[in-house]
């Protein structure tokens, strides 16, 4: 802070000297000063002609200044030799040489300090423009910025042009791809409303079962070599299970102790913490990816370019949802599952056993996370935080289909994976769930039963 | 090993900077939370509104620092009114939910590229504290020593004999506005909820209905809780920017807001000095765990093939997890908690 402070009222000297001394005889000259603004002696300070000359090289005197008086006008390169630093400094903006323009008696400036800042050390060794205001007021800032600007215009052209020409396919290619997300987004959506709907509880845990599924999977298939199918299914077996010890050995004994909702509800931010802890210090901070259909040739159909691996695991994704649905509607369990969804008390006094249904949730809940993770993984790796920025879309799906219910989150998730990916047309890549969560917001504040809740009392 | 390193480290942590932040962060929520019931899940994105407000005038507008306090707090007002007139009405779980991802909107926009000119991007901003450390009394050159409290060169040590604490310049001069600050908004609170309108928010906690059924506004007590919890947490902002000196956006995640809870909930919620005692109790723990694991590592107590340095993060935070976990299962009410005040439920 101090150091930029420093250089920005050395530049503002700059600004005035340089004009003052516009006169004066040619030269290079300058001050090396450290972060302390401390004068640095015995720096050693070549200064070169454009054709590769040496014109003379300086020693930094007692009070850091140096100086190359010049006979022509035209570039020079400024070059600092980091050898003859001392200990422990370095060209902070890792730019050694500047390239000069004199036209008079001009400065060069090398900000010193302890570390680089945002830069390696030993890049741009033919010398980067000295466009950075540290480097002192070089006549190339202006120019240079300007070239940027150019070549930025130029890039952006480029892009709107490729948008231009293929607008209608990439539409596509984004709805499709949208339809898969929302898809994946429903196979966790789908647990996380459910265990609202039978036990109340707003679980922020769940994003942290769908990286628990592409965890597991890739233990089998890089750890033990399983092929990835096989990797997938004992995935989705594991994340039943934890979703069934989950309910076992934590939720199920706090319900009958009577803890509060809003107490499971920060004990599930726990649990999150954990487990995702738990993956980084099992797995690291990277993002690994499985031993199979990592780089996958798309299928072209002209009008949609889409991997065989997105195909297959939409196409498993929306039949695991149909059987979900179906089997919520026709069979005993399901149908007993909607009633404790409904109404807890009234479908204990009706004879339905509510704490098994609710472990029956929690454990397909738990298997369907983790399909959704495994599906999410083999697109894109396995990061210890995935399920973390999965989970607020998860929400935004079960608020816009309305909390508690299985059809809506189906639904919600649906309409939420294409929306994401198809705001990238309008808005940029980096900002699509932004605009997911704004829906979020707008929906509560409009319709906060969601698309198919019924409207009760929620306030 | 060094123990007795780590002890001083942990100690100096724990009455420390960082530890203001979280204190005056989960303080707010303490209104919010444990006397009114509101679960504001995005603390962190009223402590960015404050740091990004001081930020943001200072470096990208010019103005003065104190206009940059206002326009910190100002972000705050604004956001709580935002966030809340659309969920307050609605039952608790639904305020968890769009308080949550508002503050991820909030982190997203600020680390977007498009406007990155100003906010610096992932980068953040940096160059706006230096009218506030200009306001420090003594110079960076006094050196004084009173009984075991000493300066030297503007450093402050204080030697326990068997343990010593250690505050740099910058950070002893956060220290003493940052626990005025504390000091001061503690005071507030434990004036205001012992107050009618302290006894009304309770009331809203334990059974909103029976005090509607009063005739009170329970929207607009609500408002008011949420309002001013918000702008304790954008002081905590600015706290945090100042003893960093920057603002980046990946700092402000909804981990920071599950800290204010731990830090919350630790202490004892409802209570007007859990959050600070919750503080340096999780901050203190925190430095203990983590610098000891380190130094065991780099003392070969623990070989690197069991724990590696990076793991450590993860390990700690992991304890913490389970920590969290079990000190809710097995003692909610915290270090000095009252379990009746926290028996209330989102339905």
């Amino acid at each position: 802070m101090l150091l930029s402070a420093a250089l920005a009222g050395l530049l503002l000297c700059l600004g005035v000297s340089s004009s003052a001394s516009a006169q004066e005889a040619l030269g290079v000259h300058g001050t090396l000063d450290d972060q302390q603004e401390q004068p640095v002696p015995g720096v050693s300070i070549t200064v070169t002609d454009a054709n590769g000359t040496e014109i003379a090289t300086v020693v930094t005197a007692e009070d850091g200044t140096w100086a190359v008086p010049l006979e022509a006008e035209g570039d020079y390169v400024v070059a600092l030799d980091e050898s003859t630093l001392p200990e422990g400094l370095v060209v902070r903006n890792c730019k050694p040489q500047l390239e000069v323009t004199v036209t008079g008696d001009r400065t060069a400036l090398f900000p010193l300090d302890t570390q680089v800042d945002g830069c390696t050390p030993g890049e741009s060794p033919g010398g980067g423009t000295p466009s950075e205001t540290e480097s002192g007021g070089e006549p190339g800032e202006e120019s240079s910025e300007g070239d940027d600007g150019a070549a930025e215009d130029a890039a952006a052209d480029e892009v709107s042009e490729v948008e231009g020409e293929g607008g209608a396919t990439r539409a596509i290619s984004l709805l499709v791809s949208g339809l898969h997300f929302g898809l994946m987004i429903a196979l966790a959506a789908v647990g996380l409303s459910m265990v609202f709907g039978t036990t109340g509880l707003t679980n922020f845990a769940h994003g942290d079962l769908v990286t628990f599924g592409g965890v597991m999977a890739l233990l089998f298939n890089v750890t033990f070599g399983v092929p990835v199918w096989l990797a997938a299914i004992a995935a989705v077996v594991l994340g039943a299970a934890f979703g069934w010890a989950q309910d076992w050995g934590l939720w199920s004994p706090l319900r009958r102790r009577g803890t509060g909702l809003v107490s499971m509800m920060i004990i599930s931010i726990g649990v999150a913490l954990l487990i995702r802890n738990a993956t980084l210090f099992f797995i690291g901070g990277e993002r690994l990816r499985y031993t199979e259909y990592v780089g996958q040739t798309p299928w072209d159909f002209g009008w949609l370019v889409i991997t065989p691996k997105e195909v297959v695991t939409g196409l498993i994704a929306l039949a695991v949802c149909i059987l979900v649905g179906l089997a919520l509607v026709f069979t005993r369990l399901g149908k007993a599952t909607r009633a404790v969804a409904d109404n807890p008390s009234l479908a204990a006094s009706t004879g339905i056993d509510v704490n098994k249904v609710v472990r029956l949730v929690w454990t397909i809940g738990g298997a369907l996370a983790a399909m959704s993770g495994v599906f999410l993984s083999i697109s894109d790796g396995v990061k210890f935080d995935m399920g973390q920025h999965l989970l607020l879309l998860v929400f935004a799906a079960v608020v816009l289909g309305g909390l508690g219910t299985a059809f809506g989150a189906f639904v919600g998730a649906m309409l939420i994976g294409v929306f994401v990916q198809m705001s990238t047309l309008v808005v940029a890549p980096e900002l699509k769930y932004v605009g997911a969560l704004a829906v979020l917001i707008i929906i509560m504040l409009t319709r906060p039963q969601g698309i198919l809740g019924r409207r009760e009392r929620i306030g | 090993m060094d123990w007795q390193f780590v002890f001083s480290q942990a100690l100096t942590q724990a009455i420390g900077p960082t530890m203001l932040v979280y204190a005056l962060g989960a303080i707010g929520l303490n209104l919010q939370f444990g006397y009114t019931g509101l679960l504001n899940f995005g603390q962190a994105a009223f402590a960015a509104m404050g740091a990004y407000g001081l930020a943001l005038s200072v470096v990208a507008w010019g103005l003065p620092f104190w206009w940059g306090i206002v326009v910190g707090l100002g972000a705050a007002v604004v956001m709580a009114l935002l966030l809340g007139i659309p969920t307050l009405r609605l039952r608790a779980d639904y305020l968890a939910i769009v308080t949550i991802a508002a503050a991820e909107i909030v982190r997203r926009l600020a680390r977007a590229t498009v406007w990155s000119d100003t906010t610096g991007g992932s980068d953040g901003m940096r160059g706006f504290s230096e009218s506030f450390f200009a306001l420090i009394p003594w110079d960076r050159g006094s050196t004084w020593s009173f009984l075991f409290v000493s300066m030297d060169n503007g450093r402050l040590a204080v030697d326990f004999g068997i343990f010593e604490l250690q505050y740099s310049y910058r950070d002893t001069w956060i220290m003493i506005v940052g626990w005025a600050l504390v000091l001061f908004f503690c005071g507030i609170l434990a004036l205001l909820v012992h107050s009618p309108w302290g006894r009304v928010l309770k009331g809203i906690r334990e059974d909103e209905e029976a005090v509607r059924s009063l005739g009170k506004n329970v929207f607009a007590y609500k408002m008011q809780a949420l309002v001013l919890g918000g702008i304790i947490g954008a002081v905590a902002g600015f706290v945090f920017a100042l003893s960093r000196a920057n603002v980046q956006p990946d700092t402000f995640t909804t981990d920071f807001t599950f800290y204010f809870y731990v830090v919350l909930i630790l202490g004892g919620a409802a209570r007007v000095f859990g959050p600070v005692l919750g503080a340096a109790l999780f901050w203190f723990l925190y430095n203990m765990l983590s610098q000891g694991l380190s130094e065991a590592i780099r003392a070969d107590v623990i070989s690197p093939s069991v724990l590696e340095m990076t793991q450590v993060g993860p390990l700690v935070f992991l304890l913490l997890g389970l920590g969290m976990v079990l000190l809710l299962i097995f003692r909610p009410q915290g270090l000095i908690g009252n379990r009746k005040e926290l028996l209330f439920d989102v339905r």
